[in-house]
């Protein structure tokens, strides 16, 4: 059973092969290159590395967003067009999700942060138990405030994934104290071995050409024609 | 005897999302269109981000009908065809990757095509073109003339300095209040016109073959900025009328202008406003006058669609050129030669 991971929803790149729950090769960068025209090379070269060519895949496992709306494209794109033609299955995992499936042994609740710009972030809350992540407040788009908000329901220590955090890092702490926690560097990357470990517990699409982003938030001109709808039906 | 050569084109570049099988670069064995229009009309245009989100809803499902269409497995194909560029870079990027994703999982070569070679190329399916050749592309984003002395030569003669025609079409169709994609609306207008109110032709410099259309534009909205002082409305119909009429007079005078000192074989036009009913009969007309064989492909291939973009790729093929896949979406892409 050979897994590809892709992951291209946000700034950092990770692509990996996994086979038969052994990590074959893995890479992950963080710095700002395009992915349109990395994704495919990156995937190309690790096929080439680990000796292996496209057939030889048996899953494809893809970050689905949240986070760039173009970034979540292209992995997108790509793997459900390589699903699609090489008749194999395709997973598609939250992007919050492999990141909090970076720190699977931490005991408390987990916060993967993506920002969203002008004060928001895109943002879940997980906890791992059993060998597995569940989902304790749902991925989404919040503005800092909200998710202080509602993470001050909650007593236990909450650590914090993502290489976004740092910009929110005095808010976060200033409001939850002691409680909020930082993960280190090396644990604030998606990695596509993550990736797979989620996908790999998950089901898969059940229509491929179906598929697309989880984007968390309809795009700005659809929000605007709502917005002119509901007042036009409230003059007439 | 050569063997028979299968391109698969696929074509993102804008609000279609489409894929066709085309062989040997002349025929047409299945062109499958998603169009946008009933999504994006509620906002008046193409909306970037709408369309690259549709674009990843359709492209698997149009590629997968293209080939059931063509009765055809991906083996059977000798290259993948793609729109590199102009056109909206986040809408490009969806068709290049899973241009590149379907090539490599194939072991077939990608070739990176010009939108506007397609569009020329779409000509290349109804039949051969003859050089020298003068092709007068039309479209929401292209206005230009352009000699070809060969397959893939593309010598620029003349374009647009500011609004492409079919940008003015789009632009004097929401003064008149018409909905979106406006070019038809104002052709329809004209046709059933009894009438037309007389705008200014932008001839520029003399001896030149480049246009202007945001005069005209200007001209439309004065027009009806100064009916509205005195109190009354516009006719539709003498504005659509006068607006064509002044749009088709100079694209038809300088393409003849053009046909004849460059002594070309053949005129063809290509691009959506190329679909323009006023524009071709006029075109029409003249070259048969001159007795200068001219052509322009049916509707459905004006418009944007992924054959035109096979059709190019097909003869890009031919001449050995290949992509790989660090192929980006390129949305200024100019239209160089490929060939001399
Ligand atoms: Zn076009």
């Amino acid at each position: 059973m050979i897994w590809l991971g892709i992951d291209t929803a946000n700034t950092p790149i990770s692509v990996a092969l996994v086979k038969n729950g052994e990590l074959l090769i893995e890479g992950t960068s963080a710095m700002a290159i395009n992915h349109s025209l990395r994704a495919m090379p990156a995937i190309e070269e690790l096929l080439e590395r680990a000796g292996l060519v496209p057939a030889d895949i048996d899953a494809i496992a893809v970050s689905e967003g949240p986070g760039s709306y173009t970034g979540a494209r292209i992995g997108v794109t790509i793997a459900k067009t390589l699903a699609w033609t090489l008749g194999k299955p395709l997973v598609g995992v939250s992007t919050l999700k492999v990141l909090a499936a970076n720190a699977l042994f931490f005991n408390g609740l987990v916060c993967p942060i993506v920002d969203a710009r002008r004060g928001n972030v895109y943002a879940g809350v997980y906890q791992y138990d059993a060998g597995k992540l569940t989902e304790i407040i749902e991925d989404g788009h919040y503005s800092l405030e909200e998710l202080i908000h509602l993470l001050e329901q909650h007593s236990s220590p909450i650590l914090f994934v993502g290489k976004d955090t740092v910009m929110h890092q005095q808010k976060l702490i200033e409001h939850l104290g002691q409680r909020a926690v930082l993960a280190p560097l090396q644990f604030n990357l998606p990695r596509a071995s993550s990736l797979i470990f989620v996908a790999a517990q998950s089901e898969p699409e059940t229509d491929v050409h179906a598929f697309v982003p989880e984007y968390r938030r309809i795009a700005e001109a659809e929000a605007n024609w709502l917005k002119e709808q509901v007042k036009d039906n409230d003059r007439g | 005897m050569t063997k028979d050569s299968y391109i698969l084109g696929i074509e993102t570049s804008c609000d279609e999302t489409a894929a066709s099988v085309v062989k040997n670069g002349t025929e047409i064995i299945s062109n499958v269109v998603a169009s946008q229009i009933t999504s994006q009309k509620r906002f008046g245009g193409v909306v970037p981000e709408i369309a690259s989100r549709h674009h990843v809803e359709q492209i698997t499902l149009v590629i997968e009908e293209a080939l059931a269409n063509a009765e055809l497995k991906p083996g059977e194909l000798d290259a993948v065809a793609v729109t590199e560029g102009p056109g909206l870079v986040g809408a490009l990027l969806i068709g290049i990757n899973a241009a590149k994703a379907f090539a490599f999982a194939n072991g077939l070569p990608i070739i990176g095509v010009h939108h506007i070679a397609g569009h020329i190329y779409a000509n290349q399916l109804m039949q051969p073109m003859e050089f020298p050749l003068l092709a007068l592309v039309v479209s929401g984003g292209h206005t230009e003339l352009v000699i070809m002395e060969g397959h893939g030569s593309f010598k620029l003669i003349g374009e647009t300095r500011d609004d492409a025609a079919g940008e003015a079409y789009d632009k004097v169709a929401r003064v008149l209040g018409l909905p979106y994609p406006g070019g038809p609306q104002i052709d329809k207008l004209a046709a059933e016109s009894d009438g037309q109110v007389v705008f200014p032709r932008a001839w520029l410099e003399p001896g030149s073959y480049d246009f202007s259309f945001s005069g005209l534009k200007s001209s439309v909205i004065n027009y009806k900025h100064n009916l509205a002082q005195k109190g009354e409305d516009v006719n539709p119909f003498h504005v659509a009328a006068g607006f064509q009429a002044s749009v088709v007079e100079v694209l038809t005078t300088k393409a003849l202008r053009a046909a004849k000192e460059f002594g070309v074989k053949q005129v063809i036009a290509a691009g959506g406003v190329a679909a323009n009913k006023g524009l071709r009969a006029s075109l029409e007309e003249t070259f048969k006058k001159e007795e200068i064989p001219f052509y322009v492909p049916p509707i459905a291939l004006c418009t944007d669609n992924a054959a035109m973009i096979a059709a190019a790729g097909s003869a890009m093929f031919i001449d050995g050129i290949r992509g790989n896949l660090t192929m980006n979406g390129k949305p200024g892409m100019l239209l160089v030669s490929w060939k001399q």
